[in-house]
């Protein structure tokens, strides 16, 4: 198959009228590579005549008849250049080649690279800025559209909610149910390792407890249904923008944010504090079986512990913290779909920034209220 | 090289089945050297699958295509890769990869297959650019920033960046204005006449069959029912090339013909 082609070559002579150079050979792009780089390389004399012959010439293929064009055009800045030997289709091909590089050349240099980065920083920061204030903005008006909702009640929608809640919150259940009970055990194991040095072992009852209900439960659920659901909301309203539906719903006079965000928030804020109380559950669950099948404890004990030091409001904190949690979680989910535009790779980028901006934002969140309820007391 | 009306695609008793619904069966089809083959049929004959057959994207389930006198199927890897770099696909919208501007596009297959400078990759993927007719800022965006038309002509411009001997084009004019879809043909007729090029194009568009296609291929029956020019389509009597042929739109693509040779 390489021998398809014979190598295209091309010789310099001078006499005294002027320098020829002789071209011969496939000038196709596939064997051109050596030839280019002689061609680059060349320095042609200038201020005397330059013939360029291709009478040699077998075939040619437009990169090949850009290099010869590209040849003469130089030759011809320093020098008068004559083409000659040239087979009318060549000549025609490189006449459309230049013609065609003319209209295409002239792409924009870049910008010196310490002032566009410094651009780019400044870029960077003004957009993080704008994303909150629009972010903000966006969660007022899916507040505005619930009120709405509620005023209106023969608007509600039940279906996709009960739908989103099924995707958000059943679905989700084995799973939460599992990596509780399991950082419910781990949470055991350590707090008995530790406190046995101080004879205190009993108290690991009091410390699954208290990390469980108050942090652990509605933490781990909470992240557990970013990465899970707040994803799944991107990538859906994501995918619906890309093929304009959102733009079509818009046209038939339907609110986009009453159709697909509210659901979907709706069934975040009723589904996260069920989970949150499957999580508390089974993380007492897996720190009672620790305590019990490999500590030694007896289940009355374990019971009488728990019941002993859990104050109703370690629960409530958890709960309290989860709608938070859900409202954020979904809005940003949401809110990121929306800001799709264009291309999948887009879906993708957003996905992972949804996911991202939702696990810290209940991090800070959780941050702020364990601020809050120490100060109050609670 | 062969003569003019050497065969570069060869088509023998092509069979392509998905599940229980068989697509094509026997289906036979010879593609000559520097011609414009155009491929019609209702939807669902098959006709796109029938360019990725033999492109080989879809492996058939029975039958022999030769594409260069070579049967593809029963070359090793590294021959057949050889090979695949020696045509060019448009496909429907362009399939340009989506993570690189226009000009890193084109520059894609050189940068596989070739081993030149950057300064030359720079040039050709500037020069493809000016002969599929896109402004020069074209370039650096990426293909979400452009328009359905000029993503078409940029994907054209990916599949010429290697100077293929043929390109297959999947509907390249559906979903462009009637100007643009004009341009289009001409583009299509210039390059294969400076270039010698071979053309496969799958299309509805009666105006493009009747500029550009030297032969017109119907897809009926599970089969090519007939191949020929657009005179001999016009003679052929079979209920569905009748219709095709010879409906209003048709009639108004001819006439728009016969006013532009006047």
């Amino acid at each position: 198959m390489e021998s398809e082609f014979t190598q295209p070559t091309f010789e310099i002579s001078r006499d005294g009228r002027g320098t020829t150079l002789l071209a011969r050979g496939d000038w196709v792009i596939r064997v051109l590579e050596g030839v280019e780089k002689q061609l680059r390389e060349l320095n042609l004399p200038s201020g005397e005549t330059i013939e360029l012959d291709l009478s040699g010439v077998g075939r040619a293929d437009t990169t090949g008849a850009w290099l010869l064009e590209r040849t003469r055009l130089i030759a011809g800045e320093r020098s008068r250049c004559i083409v000659n030997g040239a087979a009318p289709s060549l000549e025609q091909l490189m006449h459309q080649v230049g013609e065609a590089y003319d209209a295409a050349e002239s792409v924009p240099a870049h910008k010196l690279s310490i002032i566009a980065s410094i651009e780019g920083l400044g870029r960077g920061l003004m957009a993080a800025l704008t994303e909150a204030v629009n972010l903000l903005g966006f969660t007022g008006q899916v507040i505005q559209t619930w009120f709405r909702w509620l005023i209106i009640w023969k608007r509600i929608r039940l279906t996709p909610v009960v739908y989103h809640m099924e995707q958000v919150g059943l679905n989700a259940v084995p799973i939460i149910a599992l990596i509780s009970f399991l950082i419910g055990a781990v949470l055991a194991f350590l707090g008995s390792d530790l406190l046995e040095d101080f004879g205190a072992e009993v108290y690991t009852v009091t410390l699954v407890s208290f990390a469980f209900l108050r942090e652990f439960g509605v933490l781990l659920t909470a992240i557990m249904v970013a990465g899970r659901s707040g994803s799944a909301f991107t990538a859906q309203i994501g995918s619906m923008k890309n093929r304009e539906e959102i733009d079509a719903m818009k046209a038939l006079g339907l609110d986009h944010i009453e159709l697909l965000v509210l659901p979907r928030v709706i069934a975040m804020i009723v589904c996260l504090p069920l989970l949150t109380f499957v999580a508390d559950i089974m993380g007492l669950v897996g720190g009672g079986a620790v305590l019990i099948f490999l500590e030694g404890m007896s289940p009355a004990q374990y019971f009488y512990r728990l019941q002993a030091v859990t104050e109703i409001q370690h629960f409530n904190v958890g709960l309290i913290k989860s709608v938070f949690f859900a409202a954020s979680i979904a809005i940003i989910g949401c809110y990121q779909g929306l800001k799709v535009e264009g291309s999948a790779e887009s879906v993708g980028q957003r996905t992972t920034l949804s996911v991202v901006e939702a696990i810290f934002t209940v991090i800070v969140l959780d941050a702020v209220f364990a601020i809050y309820f120490i100060q109050i007391g609670y | 090289m062969a003569g003019p009306n050497e065969t570069i695609i060869s088509i023998r008793g092509l069979k392509n089945q998905f599940g229980a619904q068989v697509v094509h069966e026997d289906l036979d089809l010879d593609v000559r050297r520097g011609e414009v083959v155009g491929i019609v049929g209702g939807s669902g004959t098959g006709k796109s699958v029938l360019l990725r057959t033999i492109i080989g994207l879809n492996k058939p389930r029975a039958g022999q295509i030769k594409v260069f006198g070579q049967n593809l199927a029963q070359l090793s890897d590294d021959v057949r890769r050889q090979y695949e770099t020696k045509w060019g696909v448009l496909f429907q919208d362009g399939a340009l990869f989506s993570s690189l501007t226009v000009g890193q596009n084109i520059q894609v297959p050189l940068k596989e297959h070739l081993n030149l400078s950057q300064t030359m990759m720079d040039e050709i993927a500037a020069l493809k650019l000016g002969l599929v007719g896109l402004p020069p800022d074209a370039g650096p965006k990426y293909p979400s920033e452009l328009s359905g038309g000029m993503r078409k002509r940029a994907g054209l411009a990916r599949a010429l960046a290697l100077d293929p001997d043929i390109v297959f084009l999947d509907e390249p004019t559906a979903g462009l204005d009637p100007i643009g879809a004009a341009a289009f043909d001409n583009l299509i007729l210039s390059l294969k006449n400076t270039l010698g090029l071979t053309v496969f194009m799958v299309t509805h568009d009666l105006d493009s069959l009747h500029a550009i296609c030297d032969r017109i291929a119907v897809l009926a029956e599970k089969r090519v029912i007939i191949v020929g020019t657009m005179e001999e389509m016009m003679r052929f009597n079979h209920p569905w090339v009748r219709e095709y042929f010879h409906g209003p739109r048709a009639r108004a693509a001819l006439d728009a013909k016969g006013q532009g040779q006047v």
